[in-house]
């Protein structure tokens, strides 16, 4: 493979200004100095390019791998976040949006489509990342929509049980789209999906940038990192437009915001197809970072996993959702390697296993959460306000 | 004319076991408006309940007459203290808070049912004893047993046991005074708080039961049995017109019907585009379509949506 | 606000790098001049399938001792081998995360994983690290067809299967017309689609094609549409959880045909939950029945002995180990670049089967053997597939 230090500087660069965009220096500088907050920034930033070279030197490449994922879950929740902590819809079916993003890539990226339309696509289609990515986030936009349009009128709980027949309903009929045409390949899932390539530069195979030898995984660290970013920018912008802050007065009243003049209907409706959009991106993103995609991949219990992260770290706030994002994507592999040596060392055997452990700890927190600290762990000061007071607001 | 005749008996005995569990679901919902979503784990743990006591009284000897009722009663009352429980631990301390709150650690308590009952039960399915020998009847050479025959009149029984209850009695007119209005109804001297624990512990006997015969019927039990069965209950009720007890078992039975139809028909009426595949999509379905349409249900009164 | 992401953002760094806390294992110490070769081992071993996937790891951890203690000899050295057991969870996600795991190890060769779902994303990572992968029993044909030369199985796939059990259910049993029912997973999926294939070669008709899923136990409404259409035999592509219910429900329809099924069903459990209604059950296993394989008998004796009750693959991981290591040996050399091509066009005598490979990695012949359900128990009718595999 060549050498392209010009597209790795451009890259980092970018992922730099953005960065600095999000970090909004003004905010830190009254809070804590205009020094100090420089050195935060620069501070953070070196610590997260050089994560990936850490991790692997201490815990190793399959690491890497993990917080790789986690990327993808932070993507995730703070898509989500949207949906639920700005605009207070509780969408139980998020993780469908995931996977009609992965589905998207996996088809427009494989030789896949070849079997069942060998006349118009010889060798299936591939078309390339920066086409699919774009492509799969309106699709899932578009799904959002779908999914937004019939359910407006419902009140917080039904409008949960219905995402969740429609996240099944995506799900099974990913399934069950083999025949007559063969569209997703059933539960064998599609395979052999083109890497994620950009700029000419293979993300699949190490790559030397500088004469630093970096892994696959690592640049797919990068790659996420950046995404990530302006995941959060995006959040961040939204949350204090015009647009974040009618989704907020929905969410805390939404006859007095409809009173206010807002429309509720565009603005939900909206809501849906950001959040589904930032899913349909991750799921691409996730799609050829793994190069294999199942139905299995898409249960309910991923969708209800997003929400724990985002009700775990605060809804509405993005900081404790990225928070709630990286507990619970690496909890699992903490638990995987933590509980059951312990187990044997302390009983000689497997008592709990890590998964049902895991589950357990995801159904605990959601209970104790909602009863002791329904604002978060790291609570939006709004969010905050709204559900501590509201008993006192209500026996008044 | 024989397999359609086999179809509506194979709807009725499924839509009957969803309109038991969704007898539970429409009462907590009608007193508290609130989705009870641990409830088909409840169902679940009736079962298991039922088969561990079952088991283990059939092991000591005691002939199977006495240990089937024996065993129904330690299902019922071990239901009741579990729906007792959730309703102190998981709901109340969250009945002012807003409406998500409350969805949210029901969301929580069936997690955490379902995988205390795989520690405890373990990931294998259970059998059933085969205690009655279950025997076959012809009805127009489609067939129908002993415990599908239970099952269907039971339900019936239940549900008409439940409206006495609610419109005869002292404890009914409670109920139906804290569903009106929780405030007044405190304020008229009802303890609130006891009929609300009594609506609970009434539910999860109901779901104790409804677990029993499922597991009689198919002869197995298992920790994840409880999730999509509350799910279509759910639908059940949403279709009847959730809160309204007449409506669980229309709705129930509606989509007991719909299913082993849909399933038993897509394939021919489709030419084979969909099939028995799609199965578990008809409820979701229903779901949307009624909530959307008519959300109120096919006999509520109630508008069921308010902003 | 952002004083806040700034900091959670650095607390989150701190979190990954200090989770864990677990480096990859060091090499072990071993005796002066001696070896240690790496084996990797994937299996789910917690959650649903941990039974199945335990037993793939003692199957492969016997194969290890019985290595060791044979005292194997490599480019003049003695070889240690030692086994990385990895859990996958049954989940293509920490599939890839154990396959790259298993990298970071300096693995020599990878036996797993157990599902298709986990073998087939884990693949590219071997493939892409030029790691040896034998799954012992992931059967979907796509996970050779990628075109991976590290990738082989040492079980028959789901058109080998599929095949032969369309065969004998036309040719043997005499099945004209045929429903068929899957369970919508990927095992069923492959094979119920390459039974259908063989059944109507062979001139049978499929009278119907049902569904259901690997949670459900109501199967009425499917069998009730299966009966309508009045066929011979029904054929289930799925596991045994279901499987049981299912007999018992066609008996309390009065359904009188053949019941037949892949290895999914060849389990003590599906007579335990079908009662007296399995009697009569066919089910398929790939392989040849061990007691008729030289070395199966002996296999089977000690692993039952140091273990537990054989539950599927044990053999099959057993035998992927020793055809591993006899490439390793007939190469003389543990590099995966170069045994690989010994491996390739290895014969091996292992307690399943004669295990060759094809251009694809794929079993070359593959045998499969009948089992029917005949006074509560399992028992073996016939072999087919490839007869030849079958002698000694």
């Amino acid at each position: 493979m060549s050498h392209r230090p010009l597209c790795g500087s451009l890259r980092f660069g970018l992922l730099a200004t953005l960065l600095r965009g999000f970090y909004s220096v003004k905010a830190l500088e009254f809070v804590s100095g205009k020094h100090n907050a420089r050195w935060a920034f620069w501070l953070l930033l070196a610590a997260l390019l050089l994560l990936p070279f850490f991790t692997d030197a201490l815990l190793g490449r399959g690491w890497v791998r993990i917080v790789d994922f986690a990327m993808l879950y932070i993507m995730l929740a703070l898509g989500l976040n949207i949906v639920v902590g700005f605009a207070g819809l509780l969408d139980l079916g998020y993780i469908a949006f995931f996977a009609v993003g992965a589905y998207c890539y996996a088809l427009a990226g494989s030789p896949h489509l070849a079997l069942a339309f060998p006349m118009a696509f010889p060798d299936g289609v591939h078309l390339s990342f920066w086409m699919i990515l774009p492509l799969a986030a309106l699709l899932a936009g578009g799904f959002g929509v779908l999914l937004g349009a019939p359910t407006l009128r419902l009140r917080g709980d039904y409008l949960a049980i219905v995402t969740l027949g429609f996240g099944e309903i995506i799900r099974i009929f990913l399934n069950n789209l083999n025949a007559p045409v063969n569209l997703t390949n059933g539960p064998q899932g599609i395979s052999r999906i083109d890497p994620v390539s950009v700029a000419d530069v293979r993300l699949s195979v190490t790559q030397e940038i500088f004469g630093i030898s970096l892994p696959s995984v690592h640049l797919y660290f990068y790659l996420f990192l950046a995404f990530t970013a302006l995941v959060i920018f995006a959040s961040q912008r939204l949350e204090r437009s015009r647009i974040g802050r009618a989704w907020m007065a929905i969410r805390e009243d939404e006859i007095a915001a409809s009173a206010m003049g807002i429309n509720t209907r565009n603005l939900k409706l909206l809501a849906f197809a950001m959040g589904a959009m930032f899913g349909g991106a991750s799921g691409a993103l996730f799609a050829g970072f793994q190069g294999f995609v199942s139905p299995e991949s898409f249960s309910l219990m991923e969708s209800i996993m997003v929400l724990c992260m985002v009700v775990l770290g605060g809804m509405g706030n993005i900081a404790g959702v990225i928070l709630g994002g990286v507990l619970l994507a690496v909890l699992p592999e903490v638990l995987r390697h933590g509980v059951v040596p312990l187990q044997q060392a302390l009983f000689g055997k497997t008592i709990v296993d890590p998964e049902s452990l895991r589950m357990l700890l995801f159904g605990g927190a959601l209970i104790v959460m909602m009863l002791y600290r329904p604002a978060g762990l790291l609570p939006s000061r709004v969010r905050r306000r709204e559900l501590d007071t509201d008993e006192i607001v209500e026996t008044v | 004319m024989e397999i359609f005749l086999q179809q509506i008996i194979n709807g009725l005995v499924q839509g009957s076991v969803y309109a038991l569990v969704a007898l539970g679901y429409t009462m907590v919902y009608g007193i508290l408006g609130l989705i009870n979503f641990a409830h088909g784990e409840v169902v679940m743990i009736g079962a298991m309940l039922a088969i561990s006591s079952l088991t283990a009284l059939l092991g000591i000897g005691v002939p199977p007459l006495l240990a089937l009722p024996l065993s129904a009663g330690f299902a019922m009352l071990g239901c009741m203290a579990l729906g007792y429980g959730i309703e102190r631990i998981a709901y109340r301390p969250l009945r002012h808070a807003p409406r998500l709150a409350p969805l949210i650690t029901a969301i929580g308590v069936s997690i955490v049912l379902q995988n205390l009952a795989m520690m405890v039960w373990g990931r294998e399915y259970h059998s059933f004893p085969q205690l009655i020998a279950n025997s076959p009847h012809s009805i127009g050479g489609a067939i129908i047993n002993d415990i599908q025959i239970i099952i269907f009149i039971l339900a019936l029984a239940i549900m008409a046991g439940l409206m006495l209850l609610v419109h005869r009695t002292r404890l009914g007119r409670a109920m139906r005074a804290v569903a009106e209005n929780q405030h007044a109804a405190q304020l008229m001297g009802v303890d609130i708080n006891r009929v609300i624990s009594v609506t609970f512990m009434l539910g999860s006997a109901l779901a104790a039961v409804a677990g029993m015969m499922v597991s009689a019927n198919y002869g197995l039990a298992h920790y994840y049995m409880g999730f999509l069965l509350g799910l279509k209950a759910f639908t059940a009720a949403v279709l009847g017109g959730i809160g309204n007890l007449r409506g669980a078992m229309l709705g129930g039975l509606l989509l007991g019907l719909i299913e082993s139809l849909g399933a038993g028909y897509i394939g021919d009426l489709s030419g084979g585009v969909f099939g028995s595949n799609y199965q578990d999509v008809f409820a979701f379905f229903v779901l949307i379509a009624v909530l959307v349409f008519r959300p109120s249900g096919l006999l509520g009164e109630r508008i069921a949506e308010r902003a | 606000m952002s004083f806040h992401s700034a900091r959670s953002l650095l607390f989150a760094a701190i979190v990954l790098a200090l989770a864990g806390c677990e480096k990859p294992a060091t090499p072990s110490q071993n005796t002066p001049g001696e070896l240690t070769v790496r084996i990797g081992a994937s299996a789910p071993l917690t959650g649903p399938q941990a039974h199945i996937g335990k037993d793939n790891e003692s199957g492969t951890r016997m194969a290890i001792d019985d290595a060791n203690a044979r005292g194997i000899f490599i480019g003049g050295r003695r070889i240690h081998f030692e086994l990385i057991s990895e859990d996958d969870q049954a989940d293509p996600k920490t599939a890839t995360i154990v396959a790259q795991k298993l990298v970071d190890n300096q693995v020599s060769g990878v036996i797993g994983h157990l599902n298709s779902g986990t073998t087939i994303p884990a693949s590219r990572i071997y493939s892409d690290n030029g790691i040896v992968q034998i799954s012992p029993s992931a059967t979907a044909t796509a996970y050779t067809a990628q075109g991976f030369k590290t990738a082989f199985r040492v079980m028959a796939n789901d058109a080998q299967q599929g095949r032969v059990l369309g065969e004998y259910a036309t040719r043997n049993l005499g099945a004209k017309k045929i429903a068929v029912i899957d369970d919508r997973t990927g095992y069923g999926q492959g094979l119920a689609d390459e039974f259908i294939k063989a059944a109507q070669a062979n001139g049978a008709q499929i009278v119907a094609h049902e569904y259901t899923n690997d949670k459900a136990y109501d199967f009425t409404a499917v069998l009730t549409a299966v009966k309508g259409k009045q066929p011979d035999l029904l054929f289930y592509a799925g596991m045994d959880p279901q499987a049981g219910p299912m007999a018992k429900q066609l008996k309390s329809l009065a359904l009188k045909l053949k019941f037949m099924m892949g290895d999914g069903g060849y389990t003590p459990q599906f007579i335990k939950l079908a009662g007296d209604a399995a009697e009569g059950s066919y089910a398929s296993l790939p392989g040849v029945p061990l007691n008729k394989m030289p070395g199966g008998k002996e296999f089977e004796t000690r692993f039952v002995a140091r273990y537990q009750p054989i539950q599927l693959y044990a053999p099959y991981c057993y035998d992927a180990v020793n055809v591993m290591i006899a490439a390793m040996q007939k190469a003389d050399s543990v590099e995966p670049a170069n045994y690989l091509a010994a491996l390739a066009g290895i014969s091996h005598d292992g307690v399943t089967a004669k295990i060759q490979f094809d251009e694809k990695g794929d079993l070359k012949g593959g045998a499969i053997t009948l089992y029917q359900v005949q006074q509560g128990k399992w028992q073996p009718l016939e072999t087919l597939g490839a007869a030849a595999a079958a002698a000694p």
